[in-house]
């Protein structure tokens, strides 16, 4: 809670603290009430019987679904993540540059594949590698998932970089053209550094983004993990128990990732001295987003 | 590649599909708005038990799939549960729109209610400690002085929310509706010897629908920014 909420509210006198323990005591009962709802409601569609739970004791369901399920999640997010920080570092670069033309067609791309919806980006790159590429065989699916995130993410990675560069102090940029670098290696050199540093948190919220958007190769048949799920679930009956584990293991995934990427600004925020404040608008500046570490704009 | 073109438009039914989008999006963004507002409320209330639930709603939300919560809607509350939206008797077509839709609105209101949130962060503090000074409680406070500044301040965020929202439309083709997506899958299949095509209209399609709607939030929230 920051200082700013806090202050919606003074110091609660005795009539205020009575009238928030009465709203505590509602609040409370309230949300009891409707777990309790659906603890009941779950128990009497007999999602809560043992018969239903039991599969997640034995070691051979999480051998051989959901682990490797788990595993296709995280390689089709490694190999976006690095791919898409190649590809998103050359497209900021590009953004970044001198040359109008290259200027252009970057900024062009990046806006593009901002617009169009990753699960398209999928179908596309699945399909044309399937009947343009001619390609076939088991790694299909993981080819289609890392290129749909990829373009994406690139071009989110893209702005991230143009913003961090943008935030930098001038001087630096001044500097390294003082002492003799080209525009390329200021950039390369001086500015990138210093801005993929700035932007490291928000790069790893969109690793977040990232993980949970390759849950959509599930329409191009990737044995990600909600697909693994589904398999396991009509085997043993159990789609709703499998759905909440999978649910669980998802959120517990992202929301480490989330706690790295807070502590990681926090520590870059004492460390950042000398640094102009980056510019207020949050359009611009993500870093400007009270919790920048987090996701702010959902993706898939 | 013209021919090609005019030959899809006449065999497939696109504005349908994108019709469909827009039909998605118009009613989860209306459900997102409301559920997050409640939750963003919750989350700036004095009472402790209340900002935890709405704590917890976002971060349980905002790290789980959307993917997941649309199956969870579709296959779980609504195939095996057997669980129904509205009128008993419509179609299966219509029953999984409904929970395609009230999966969205579960998803993007984590969303609505962090965008809000980060509006309220913009109000600066002497507004609150002035409404408070003039007697105003929490709810009056809240009310008259911070939310409507805060709306201002939350534009920006909430149209990243709503274009957000627009391409994640595309997620509910994983349960059948016959959105965007959808249609493109099938159109690929049959006629892959157009891929080219088919993306380029379908692109172009999430290209219309997206960017005037970031030029007019952008527009928007600089017209009615709070000066300060």
């Amino acid at each position: 809670m920051s200082a700013v909420t806090s202050i919606l509210f003074d110091a609660p006198g005795p009539k205020a603290r009575l009238r928030h323990w009465v709203l505590t005591v509602v609040g409370a009962l309230a949300i009891a009430a409707l777990l309790l709802v659906l603890i009941r409601e779950l128990a009497a569609k007999d999602q809560l019987s043992a018969a239903k739970w039991e599969p997640f004791l034995d070691p051979v369901t999480w051998t051989s679904y959901l682990l490797p399920g788990l595993k296709g999640t995280l390689i089709a997010a490694f190999y976006a993540v690095i791919l898409g920080l190649v590809f998103g570092i050359a497209l900021g670069m590009g953004r970044l540059s001198n040359v109008r033309p290259i200027r252009g067609a970057c900024g062009v791309f990046v806006e593009f594949f901002r617009a169009v919806p990753v699960l398209m980006m999928m179908l596309f790159a699945y399909y044309l590698f399937l009947f343009g590429f001619q390609i076939s065989g088991d790694n299909l699916s993981l080819y289609g998932v890392v290129a749909g995130l990829t373009f994406y993410n690139a071009s989110v990675i893209a702005e991230l970089i143009r913003s961090g560069v943008g935030s930098l102090p001038q001087g630096q940029r001044e500097a390294g053209l003082a002492i003799g670098l080209t525009p390329f290696s200021t950039l390369w050199h001086i500015l990138l550094p210093q801005a993929i540093t700035l932007m490291l948190p928000s790069i790893i919220s969109q690793l977040v983004v990232i993980l949970k958007d390759s849950a959509l190769g599930f329409l191009i048949l990737y044995e990600e993990l909600i697909r693994s799920g589904q398999t396991l679930a009509s085997s043993k009956g159990n789609l709703i128990p499998t759905f909440l584990v999978i649910a669980v293991i998802f959120i517990v995934v992202n929301y480490t990732l989330t706690l790295v990427a807070r502590r990681l600004e926090r520590r870059l925020q004492r460390s950042r001295r000398g640094t102009k404040p980056p510019p207020e608008d949050p359009m611009l500046n993500p870093a400007m987003m009270p919790a920048a570490a987090e996701a702010t704009a959902p993706s898939q | 590649m013209i021919e090609g073109l005019r030959e899809l438009l006449a065999e497939y039914d696109v504005l349908g599909a994108f019709w469909m989008t827009i039909k998605l999006t118009v009613v989860a963004a209306i459900g997102a708005l409301l559920i997050g507002t409640v939750v963003a409320i919750m989350r700036v209330s004095p009472i402790n038990v209340l900002r935890a639930a709405g704590t917890a709603y976002v971060t349980l939300v905002r790290n789980t799939p959307l993917t997941l919560i649309v199956f969870f809607c579709a296959f779980g509350l609504y195939i095996t549960l057997g669980y129904r939206l509205g009128p008993e008797d419509s179609p299966i077509d219509v029953q999984n729109f409904r929970w395609g839709v009230l999966g969205l609105a579960i998803y993007h209101a984590a969303f609505v209610a962090e965008a809000l949130r980060s509006g309220v962060n913009t109000v600066p503090q002497g507004q609150a400690e002035a409404a408070r000074a003039i007697g105003l409680g929490f709810g009056a406070s809240l009310t008259n002085v911070v939310l409507p500044q805060a709306f201002r301040g939350a534009i920006a965020p909430l149209g990243n929310v709503l274009i957000a929202l627009i391409k994640n439309t595309t997620v509910v083709a994983t349960i059948g509706v016959a959105e965007a997506s959808y249609l493109m899958k099938g159109m690929i299949e049959f006629r892959a010897d157009l891929i080219y095509v088919i993306f380029a209209i379908m692109a172009t399609g999430f290209v219309v629908l997206t960017l005037p709607i970031g030029v007019l939030f952008t527009n928007l929230s600089r017209r009615l920014a709070v000066r300060r």
